[in-house]
């Protein structure tokens, strides 16, 4: 028998940091990114061509950026690195993965998940017009292509993402009108305490909200989103919000960019029959993970904002532990002060974790209560109303069921978008708590998949 | 201990279990019905949902013929119609062997009011223009149709608690056994439910009850290969099937009223007794995507967004376990139905119902006889009900 196969799933700062540890280590892991470069979402690269210099694209974090794909650049000859492939299944101890349609499996000895995460949404009423972004959209689309969503930009939600954004447009020139966030401005007081474990952080935090005020930029705290004012045709042209002193107001725009703090992607976790565990903290299911990363299956790895939300830092020091983790149940050992520092860093990240979400709540009564009409899932058009009825009429009291029956996460988003509000909505309505409300159970494939896909033989 | 009674209980709430409560309920017989999980999540909620009739045994025809009559009725009786579509099942085929065996079959199948028309090659494409070059021949069942697994069973469910029988979800049973005149059945959390008549429709479970009986049945445990693709712009009428002795060919899919296109087949996966769990073997994924384009080549263009699997219950001889037991007065069965289940549903419901109150069918049921594998023991030390787990991933 030859090296350990090791995959690694995703080319962000958790999968590149963790590519490299293994490849100090002495192992050629392969890397599955379905980016065309590596740098994964937050470090995203601009296309060939493109010239933005760091400072502009990744503005504080310039020098992480840079660093993080120099290290790529230095890894890449040595790693067997698959960009534009899709992992969409995982049976049997092999990742099932498409390229240029065609499908392969691998096998592997230790697969490691570093899948990153995607925006957490609350449906609002209107969010289907034409000019509703998430936040990470809205921040590809500066990232990657310099485009800005609209020519007036509301942002809306919560979580830092949402003033990072917000002052990322402002200096890349665009109209910024607002930024309306639901969570109570005494919450981040109230978080202080953890907020401290990362000082540069958030002091980083406090200068773009100082930065947004310098601007001119409208900003609202413990705000309602209320509805999205626009028509099928001409789309988006106003939000509409109460304030935290209950008044109705409006803001004209012809953009919004969305988001409620970031949600792991755990498909893939999922597919490889992972266990989760209800985390009461961000009312949500995780996998679960020991100190290091391991799941609870064995040979299964899981780092990075794919897990838990710590942002690209956090991610690249969970990327190096999952590797050392690795290395050490393939027998390779690893370096007790090396792993003692990684471990402390952790510990660090993860209380600021805990002091993000309680600074930015998930806002859980406003999806609960979403009016009757406001469209829950948008891939198969299903409103809050038609959910609760399949509640309140035909029984359903858990997440699967009330997909089953009202067909809510059954689109091609598979319910990444309206899961977790639907899972408030069932529990609010069948007069649960949300735990028992369950997860939607992850299907294959991870995205869609092209019937015209051809299985290569071996 | 809680202690509840009735004139008869059922083990399994898939469809079978669902409908036979509803249809006893109209008999007037109270019922008790008793499901681990859901009602209707395995086979009954997973399975393909073709309202079909040809292709069937002969001997299943009758049985066939009386569910499409309550298919027709559901809004009436349930208040819901689980998105039936009578829009026609079309079989089509490779080979010339094959389209005589379609002759043969219509003719036969013609004495049981079973009227298919066949179409050949250009003449097919010009009726159904989906239809690819490799398509030799079809047969069109024009009032077959499909319909939506996940809502069937569950409004059966619906309509016969709303009749009064006492539906008992998440209730595992572990033991059934008849004391006197009565069954008791066990849950494990320590609950007991007792009538005079028990009637066992656990699917693929099955065997793990009769058996406590003193009748296994050599039933195989597997999961249906299931996708969907996004909606498009409903286009398909029939449910398409193809028909061929290598079972890799056997693809079949229908488009939904909403526009999704369910396909399955090529394979059956792994299915897991204890786990609950089937699997959709990524391979059986690409197969069908194969031959899915063989029968309707526009196919190429779309993308699945979902696959899905349950755990179905099959048969050596392919037809299900139906009747009153061989050794046990007051018990009858009705599973194993080897993925074909889903059209008779209401019609198993209606006959089961019309057995236990009047002790016969005025639909023949003597092929499915539990008794025809009076002679089965299960393999020593290999119990039905041994221990199955999921292997890692």
């Amino acid at each position: 028998m030859g090296e350990p196969r090791i995959v690694i799933v995703g080319a962000g700062p958790a999968g590149v940091r963790c590519a490299q540890t293994l490849l100090a280590a002495g192992l050629r892991p392969t890397l599955i990114d379905e980016g065309r470069r590596d740098g994964g979402q937050i470090y995203r690269r601009q296309p060939d061509g493109f010239t933005r210099p760091y400072a502009k694209l990744y503005g504080t974090e310039a020098l992480r950026a840079q660093d993080l794909h120099e290290t790529f650049t230095r890894l890449r000859a040595q790693i067997d690195y698959r960009p534009q492939t899709l992992a969409w299944n995982i049976w049997d101890k092999k990742l099932h993965i498409v390229r240029d349609g065609h499908a392969s499996a691998l096998d592997y000895d230790a697969l490691i998940l570093c899948p990153g995460a995607t925006d957490r949404l609350i449906p609002v009423k209107g969010w289907q017009f034409a000019g509703t972004y998430s936040l990470g959209a809205a921040q590809i689309a500066l990232k990657s292509q310099a485009c800005s969503i609209g020519r007036r930009v509301v942002f809306m939600g919560t979580g830092p993402l949402l003033y990072l954004v917000a002052s990322q447009y402002v200096q890349a020139g665009a109209k910024v009108a607002a930024v309306l966030d639901t969570s109570a401005a005494g919450a981040r007081l109230r978080a202080l305490p953890k907020l401290l474990a990362r000082f540069d952080v958030l002091r980083k935090g406090s200068a773009l909200v100082g930065a947004l005020k310098r601007a001119g930029v409208q900003m609202y705290n413990g705000i309602e989103p209320v509805e999205i004012v626009g028509t099928p045709d001409e789309g988006v042209s106003a939000v509409c919000f109460r304030t935290a002193s209950g008044k109705i107001e409006q803001i004209d725009c012809d953009a919004i960019g969305m988001g409620y703090h970031l949600r792991p992607e755990t498909q893939l976790a999922d597919l490889a029959r992972c266990a989760f565990r209800f985390d009461t903290l961000t009312r949500q299911w995780l996998p679960q993970i020991d100190e290091l990363g391991r799941s609870s299956v064995p040979g299964v790895y899981l780092a990075g904002d794919g897990v838990r939300v710590l942002g690209a830092d956090g991610a690249e020091n969970a990327g190096r532990l999952a590797a050392h983790a690795a290395l050490i149940d393939l027998g390779r050992g690893a370096q007790a002060a090396v792993l003692d520092a990684l471990k402390r860093e952790q510990r660090r990240m993860d209380r600021f974790r805990e002091g993000l979400a309680q600074a930015f709540e998930w806002p859980a009564q406003q999806a609960a209560k979403l009016p009757d009409e406001t469209m829950v899932c948008r891939c198969e058009g299903i409103t809050a109303g038609e959910l609760r009825r399949v509640i309140h009429d035909e029984g359903a009291q858990e997440a699967n069921r009330a997909k089953a029956l009202s067909r809510v996460g059954m689109g091609r988003c598979q319910g990444r978008y309206c899961g977790h509000a639907a899972a408030e909505i069932i529990a609010d309505a069948a007069r649960v708590p949300l735990e028992q409300v369950g997860r939607l159970r992850g299907q294959a494939p991870v995205k869609p998949l092209a019937i015209a896909t051809v299985e290569e033989t071996e | 201990m809680k202690r509840a009674q009735a004139d008869v209980l059922i083990v399994g709430g898939g469809f079978m279990g669902a409908a036979t409560a509803f249809f006893l309920r109209r008999r007037g017989k109270s019922v008790i019905l008793l499901e681990r999980q859901l009602i209707g999540q395995q086979a009954s909620g997973t399975n393909f949902g073709n309202v079909r009739r040809q292709g069937r045994l002969l001997a299943q025809l009758p049985l066939a013929n009386r569910s499409r009559e309550i298919w027709l009725r559901m809004p009436e009786l349930i208040g819901h119609d689980a998105e039936f579509l009578m829009s026609g099942h079309l079989r089509v085929c490779y080979r010339s062997e094959q389209a005589d065996m379609f002759e043969t079959y219509a003719r036969e199948a013609k004495h049981y009011n079973l009227d298919l028309e066949m179409l050949h090659g250009d003449a097919l494409r010009k009726r159904f223009p989906f239809i690819g070059p490799e398509v030799l021949a079809g047969s069109y069942a024009p009032i077959d149709g499909h319909a939506n697994p996940r809502l069937a069973a569950p409004a059966f469910g619906r309509a016969a608690a709303k009749l009064g029988a006492q539906i008992f979800e998440n209730t595992d049973i572990v033991s059934v056994e008849k004391e006197g005149n009565e069954f008791r059945a066990t849950s494990a959390d320590g609950r007991t439910f007792h009538a005079p008549v028990l009637l066992i429709t656990a699917g693929a479970w099955g065997s793990t009850l009769s058996e406590q009986f003193g009748e296994p049945v050599p039933i195989a445990v597997h999961g249906p290969q299931m996708a969907v693709t996004e909606p498009v712009p409903y286009s398909i009428a029939p449910a398409v099937g193809v028909s061929s002795p290598q079972i890799a060919e056997v693809v079949y899919f229908r488009q939904v009223a909403r526009g999704n296109i369910v396909i399955g087949g090529c394979a059956r996966g792994p299915a897991f007794l204890d786990a609950r769990r089937a699997k959709v073997l990524p391979h059986s994924t690409l197969l069908q995507f194969r031959q899915a384009q063989r029968v309707a080549p526009a196919l190429r263009r779309l993308n699945i967004i979902r696959v899905w699997s349950g755990v179905e219950g099959y048969m050596p001889d392919d037809r299900p376990i139906m009747g009153a037991s061989g050794t046990t007065s007051g018990l009858f069965y009705a599973f194993g139905f080897c993925g074909h289940g889903f059209q008779l549903g209401p019609g198993v419901g209606d006959t089961m119902a019309e057995l236990i109150d009047t002790g016969a069918t005025s639909t023949p049921i003597e092929p499915f006889d539990i008794r025809r594998f009076a002679a089965f023991r299960p393999p020593a030390g290999s119990s039905q009900s041994a221990q199955q787990s999921v292997p890692a991933t």
